[in-house]
């Protein structure tokens, strides 16, 4: 058994899986204050990823100036899509709301072809060296990032939800709508806000991930790729977000190291993540963290 | 004779109902011209069966008819001299009037301070935690329970909402049915504090209730409601001393009426329109 390769992966596996949960946690937000499942997650990290890679190489930004402008970019797109395409929805049966965010999927991925072609791009070089040692494990520099990053979102969305007035108005919002505007409380501005914070989120994960891989289409199936993990955590659950996230990263990870030292099957990486996903549902549907909707007759 | 003098002169009412009709899903008429007015600093109470449109009226006047595909059709509701009616319910509360809905709906997945909190969303200024304490001083209980919310029993359930109304630093706050559920013990604490509130804060109350015992002897002035209009309207004295109040709501009344004789003429004078 190759120890070092298991190792390694797992570390791999984490960083990814808390790049999943940051993901998924933007996912579960958009459907506890919107209860609209959104299908449209991964083209947040498409656009923002390509946002943030024009402004680098077409204006030639420094790496932090332009990933700071992206943010603004996003937060302002997320928003504009919420009061111009989903707000007008609002009171609708929810399955046409969902068909809207698979109709913005499309658009925005074909949009992104037509704005920066076909072919995958990277990232001018951000830091000097590619990556690190560290406790004998090669690291890279943009991992380590990455890390950190989903780190501090995570944080700062413990504080915003726990501390802030505006996270504790979308908290109410997702317990009852009701109650929250007797409270005074402008659901459409939760609304808004919920996407904004999505879209900037996601497009942060978007960059990170486009640092390391380089932006191409593949950044999208992202947003297909942390079902898996919202589904384990439960999808109204942000705590379960974060663990499914990381679980789904390791898993992914040990799948493959199994498959290349004994299977040999080959892309067991994408698929066993939705295996998972399918004995998650058999046993238990609503998830690690879920609400289970018991209601009393 | 200078005192009755004072007392005869009308107070500008803070908030006042103008033969409002309010309607929901484009056709069921609920309200059907209903006229109060809520003298500054003072106890009104709203009495009446069930159905007969009460919270349809608070929920007109806070704005969250919208929420239920309810609307203003006809008449309209002033508040300190503005028009209120086709506000959003988020603006009413920031116009000055509270609603603490029936069936206390805190948000159970917070914490008592979290709900408190929230309970102050409209406002920006520093005093929040000085007002915390300040609820803690009308309900001491409140402040021993730490847990979540919905964990609390329903008396502390409503008081956490009477609380989470003062945080807003309202002007005049509607309750909904406060005694709801709660043990007879309670609804007479729950009650006191209402009063208690009113009288040192100065809140002008408009009250809905089933309760009509508590609710009349709290409150300065009494409407009664049935089927959507007011039928009956007076002050505390009026309203105790009413045969009909009596008999309908207070129980007792005239022992006369007991007879079976006598049912026909209940019958009919329930109505009484």
């Amino acid at each position: 058994m190759n120890f070092e390769l298991l190792i390694q992966l797992l570390v791999n596996g984490l960083i990814v899986g808390l790049l999943y949960g940051v993901i998924a946690m933007c996912f579960v937000l958009v459907y506890k204050s919107t209860q609209i499942v959104n299908f449209a997650q991964g083209e947040f990290l498409l656009v923002g990823a390509w946002v943030c890679w024009a402004f680098l190489v077409y204006m030639e930004l420094p790496f932090f100036v332009g990933f700071l402008l992206t943010l603004a970019f996003m937060a302002a797109f997320g928003v504009l899509l919420q009061m111009i395409v989903l707000r007008p929805m609002i009171g609708e049966p929810i399955i046409s709301v969902i068909m809207i965010t698979i109709g913005l999927s499309i658009f925005f991925q074909a949009l992104m072809k037509w704005i920066f072609g076909v072919d995958p791009q990277s990232y001018p070089q951000v830091f000097d060296t590619q990556s690190v040692q560290i406790m004998g494990l090669n690291v890279e520099v943009a991992y380590l990032m990455s890390t950190a990053i989903a780190l501090f979102i995570m944080a700062a969305f413990y504080f915003f939800f726990k501390h802030s007035k505006h996270g504790l108005a979308m908290r109410a919002t997702a317990f009852d709508q009701q109650v929250a505007q007797s409270l005074g409380i402008s659901v459409k501005h939760v609304f808004a806000m919920s996407w904004g914070i999505a879209a900037t989120v996601s497009a942060t994960a978007g960059v990170v991930i486009g640092l390391v891989n380089g932006v191409s289409d593949s950044l999208s199936i992202m947003g297909i790729k942390v079902f898996p993990a919202v589904i384990l955590g439960g999808l109204d659950s942000i705590v379960g977000a974060i663990v499914g996230g990381i679980t789904i990263g390791i898993l992914e990870n040990l799948a493959e190291f199994f498959d290349s030292q004994y299977f040999h099957v080959g892309n067991m990486y994408d698929i066993a993540p939705f295996y998972v996903l399918l004995i998650i549902l058999w046993f238990k549907p609503y998830g690690l963290f879920g609400t289970q909707d018991i209601e009393r007759i | 004779m200078s005192q009755a003098a004072t007392k005869i002169e009308p107070a500008k009412p803070l908030l006042s109902v103008n033969n409002i009709e309010v309607v929901y899903d484009e056709v069921i008429q609920v309200l059907r011209g209903v006229s109060l007015d809520v003298p500054e600093g003072e106890i009104v109470t709203l009495l009446g069966p069930n159905g007969a449109g009460k919270s349809t009226t608070l929920k007109a006047i806070s704005g969250l008819l919208k929420t239920e595909n309810g609307e203003v059709t006809r008449g309209d509701i002033t508040f300190m001299g503005e028009r209120i009616d086709s506000k959003n319910a988020e603006d009413v509360v920031r116009s000055g009037v509270f609603q603490v809905m029936e069936g206390r709906r805190i948000i159970e997945d917070m914490t008592s301070i979290e709900n408190l909190k929230l309970g102050a969303y409209t406002r920006n200024d520093k005093q929040i935690n000085q007002d915390i304490e300040m609820v803690f001083n009308y309900f001491p209980r409140l402040k021993e329970r730490t847990g979540l919310a919905g964990y609390l029993s329903g008396g502390e359930q409503q008081m956490l909402a009477i609380g989470r109304a003062l945080m807003a630093r309202p002007k005049m706050i509607c309750l909904d049915e406060p005694s709801m559920g709660l043990s007879p013990l309670l609804v007479k604490e729950v009650f006191e504090i209402i009063g208690k509130i009113n009288k040192d804060q100065g809140i002008t109350m408009l009250l809905v209730e089933q309760n009509a015992n508590y609710a009349i002897r709290a409150a300065d002035y009494g409407y009664i409601m049935e089927s959507g209009k007011i039928v009956l309207d007076g002050t505390q004295e009026q309203l105790l001393n009413n045969e009909d109040v009596k008999e309908f709501y207070l129980g007792g009344g005239n022992e006369e009426r007991k007879s079976f004789k006598n049912l026909k003429s209940y019958k009919r004078r329930k109505r009484w329109l």
